[in-house]
């Protein structure tokens, strides 16, 4: 294996939790919801994840585990916004909070297990092939999810009648509602989605980036997901662009780390995030003001009655 | 089923839809009393009444977007209740609606789509919007995003949805409310070729001419009730006025021709970029008001009026101090504190949260705008009892009704409100007085009190500048006329010498040189 697929490998690890929780949030965001508890489910998802799969043995119980906490946990942050119509900012932040706390107590029987890490893909004859055979062929299976994520929900926004609906409403949800399109019923799919996808991004954490768990392991990756999706301009693939270019700059960070070129490791560390905000905000700037943020993002819905 | 029998019988007397005794109750407020409607197939019917008369909350009742407190709604014959508005879009009923129900970062067919029934194929979506726009003159290019079109273009988009679904029953609320004399022509002449097709129409409006070239039948309601039913092609327009109002309509004494005195207020080829998205920039914008005189700014809403008040009460302050010039003094990059203590004063579109905050008692509100001038604030300290006082005396001089001593904006009407905005500024005899929709959506009492005052305020040597959507209203007070459109304003020309016909071109954005060749 060469240097160049090694480093591209781990680009890519780095790379996909950031994709699945971002893209999850980014249909939330574009039914006009903000949900700012993105750590929180990553960090229940991390948690519970590992805990079923060791529990279980199986990866896959594990996976479906750590997909079923983050559903739950958006399921609590839409009857709060949705069924009581509270303020989406300080519930988002409830949520990430509560999140953090219940995965430590959730993990806590579980600091210091080892398991085997979930493994590629391993297709023989393809995976073989030299140079871009690991590249291409041989990805843990959380890859090619995320990739399916992203031209799937390219596909669903930009083409299909349902994606329709959601841009709508989220665009404008007192219009939507004369309509009759189900603002609430919209909301509540799209909350529950992006907790999925939040659940399923912890999984990876905890199953196949570090194959153990330790508490806030997520380490601010729910935040970067959020920025991501605003930087991004709310469209899936400048989110997988900016995901990627996170994973290429904590990489060169590390071996930047690795070289020591005596620069401070702490402000090494924040490379990646401050490389990925500056290049989304060179790509936005010059863009017409407000292109792509829904119009009714964050503005709670009630209906008359 | 129901369709085929309706479609059998003839534009005959069988109601389309009939509402028997609908009752609707906002907490103290009954919005709807005991009102009975009905409508025919082949019918345009108009539902009159001024602002705050009920009409809004009983077409949201009919087309399911409000539920009733009592009473029923028959349908071709048959009781029906009407959940959402899905409900009644499934039985035949459209609704083009006063504000629009569109969304500004979709394009013109994302726009249509999204409200076709559920399954339908939206594939050759793009010709039916060509065959329903050339079969009733309402034409639209489907990949336009909404934020660029117009108004009377986004209304189009408003009829051809409701039109794809084939209505039994079409409502109108308010719609020529943004668009230019020639534009509701056009719009006229496609609802004609809709009830002769057998298309029930319910027009609501308040503007009485429409009534009488358009309607064969109408309702008036007052206060959530139904006053009167008539055949507005008989009636004259001054007896439905005040079948609308409760009483003869008051009229504003007409100014006396004023010494015209120094200009006061001057804008000198301002150009201003736009500071929100979507927003109208400001080309060449050049005016000189002179002492005595109100100058009135017509023009289709969202044709750069917020943004010239932006700017002319330094809200957003111009890119050179000599674009706006008070009393010869310019002024262009200061701010509205510093304009203020030039003897100017402001007077925005928006009473609820622009003008006024709702939540604040009268006494802050009058804080927030005076504290510049007046002396009620001083040192960083509010004096409570100067700004009572100040609140007393525009309550008592303009005739403000309230609850209790200092309520909070919010609770008064929206005529009291705005009388109580607009006097905080003339109690002050400012020098120049801007002042943008003094009189949108309130009552026509109130109006007059409020076009009076304007009227005296500039007879006692005040510049006034009005930008006002309501032609009549600048018609009845203007001294002169300007017309704004696409962020460029017209020359101002005498009221007295410009015709309705030119006005309406101008707003419409034809050159003053084609006015007389159309």
């Amino acid at each position: 294996m060469g240097v160049t697929e090694a480093i591209l490998l781990t680009v890519i690890t780095a790379a996909t939790p950031l994709l699945i929780a971002a893209l999850g949030e980014l249909v939330v965001e574009k039914a006009g919801v903000l949900n700012l508890g993105i750590e929180g489910m990553m960090a229940v998802g991390a948690a519970c994840g590992f805990a079923a799969a060791t529990l279980s043995g199986s990866s896959l119980v594990g996976v479906g585990a750590a997909v079923l906490a983050g559903l739950a946990l958006s399921a609590v942050f839409a009857l709060l916004v949705l069924g009581l119509a509270t303020n989406q900012v300080a519930s988002g932040l409830a949520l990430t909070i509560m999140g953090l706390g219940l995965s430590g107590l959730i993990g806590a029987g579980f600091v210091g297990t080892n398991r085997d890490a979930i493994p590629p893909v391993y297709i023989p004859g393809l995976t073989d092939l030299p140079g871009v055979g690991r590249l291409l062929f041989g990805e843990s299976p959380f890859v090619y999810v995320s990739l399916a994520l992203a031209l799937g929900i390219l596909w669903f926004l930009g083409r299909s009648r349902a994606g329709l609906t959601l841009r709508s409403i989220g665009e404008n949800h007192v219009s939507g509602h004369a309509l009759g399109l189900p603002v609430l019923r919209v909301r509540l799919y799209a909350i529950l989605f992006g907790g999925a996808c939040a659940g399923l991004a912890g999984a990876y954490l905890s199953l196949v980036y570090t194959p153990f768990w330790s508490p806030g392991m997520t380490a601010g990756r729910g935040w970067i997901a959020l920025a991501l999706v605003v930087f991004a301009s709310w469209k899936p693939l400048r989110v997988l662009f900016g995901a990627y270019l996170f994973g290429g700059a904590t990489v060169l960070q590390l071996h930047l780390q690795a070289a020591s070129i005596g620069f401070p490791s702490q402000a090494l560390s924040a490379f990646p995030y401050v490389a990925t905000i500056l290049a989304l905000v060179v790509m936005s700037v010059g863009e017409r003001k407000a292109t792509g943020a829904p119009g009714s993002l964050g503005a709670p819905f009630v209906p008359d009655r | 089923m129901t369709r085929e029998e309706a479609g059998g019988s003839p534009a005959g007397d069988a109601p389309l839809v009939a509402l028997r005794g609908i009752v609707k109750r906002f907490g103290d407020l009954t919005a709807n009393d005991h009102v009975d409607l009905d409508v025919r197939p082949g019918e345009i019917h108009a539902l009159l009444g001024e602002n705050g008369a009920g009409k809004s909350t009983l077409v949201k009742i009919l087309f399911g977007l409000l539920q009733p407190n009592e009473g029923e709604i028959i349908w071709q014959g048959r009781r029906v209740t009407l959940d959402n508005p899905e409900d009644a879009a499934d039985l035949g009923i459209g609704m083009v609606f006063q504000h629009f129900s569109l969304f500004e970062n979709l394009t013109v067919a994302e726009n249509i789509a999204v409200a076709l029934p559920r399954g339908e194929s939206l594939r050759d979506l793009d010709k039916r919007i060509a065959e329903v726009g050339a079969r009733y003159g309402l034409a639209l290019d489907p990949g336009r995003p909404v934020w660029t079109l117009s108004a009377g273009e986004r209304q189009r988009i408003e009829i051809v949805r409701a039109l794809l679904r084939e209505p039994r029953l079409l409502i109108l609320d308010e719609p020529t409310s943004v668009l230019t004399p020639q534009e509701a022509d056009t719009l006229f002449v496609t609802l004609d070729r809709l009830a002769a097709g057998g298309c029930g129409l319910l027009y609501i409006t308040h503007r009485l001419e429409e009534v009488k070239r358009l309607c064969q039948r109408a309702t008036v309601m007052r206060a959530g009730k139904v006053v009167a039913a008539c055949d507005p092609r008989v009636e004259s327009v001054s007896r439905l006025a005040s079948l609308m109002v409760g009483s003869e309509v008051v009229e504003v004494r007409p100014a006396p021709a004023h010494a015209a005195g120094p200009v006061r207020f001057e804008l000198r080829d301002l150009s201003l970029a736009p500071t929100e998205a979507h927003g109208i920039p400001l080309a060449g914008v050049s005016l000189a008001v002179r002492g005595g005189e109100i100058v009135g700014i017509a023009g289709v809403a969202g044709n750069g009026q917020s943004e010239l008040f932006a700017a002319m009460s330094g809200e957003v302050e111009a890119e050179t101090q000599e674009a706006v010039r008070i009393d010869g003094q310019p002024v262009g990059r200061m701010g509205i504190d510093r304009r203020r203590r030039r003897n100017a004063a402001f007077v925005p579109e928006e009473r609820n949260g622009h003008a006024a905050a709702p939540r604040f008692t009268l006494s802050e509100n009058i804080v927030l705008s005076l504290h510049a001038t007046s002396g009620v604030a001083r040192r960083g300290l509010v004096n409570g009892a100067m700004a009572r006082q100040l609140a007393a005396a525009v309550i008592k001089a303009f005739d403000v009704r309230k609850g209790g001593a200092d309520p909070m904006a919010g609770t008064l009407s929206g005529g009291n409100l705005q009388k109580f905005v607009v006097g905080r500024e003339i109690l002050r005899e400012p020098g120049v007085l801007v002042v943008n929709q003094p009189t949108w959506g309130v009552d026509a009492g109130a109006a007059a009190t409020i076009r009076q005052a304007l009227i005296d305020l500039a007879a006692r040597g005040a510049a006034v500048v009005v930008i006002s959507q309501d032609l009549d209203e600048i018609f009845a007070i203007a001294d002169r006329i300007a017309v704004i459109h696409d962020g460029r304003l017209s020359a101002a020309h005498p009221a007295r010498e410009i015709g309705r016909e030119q006005i309406g071109l101008l707003m419409a954005g034809s050159g003053e040189g084609h006015a007389h060749a159309a």
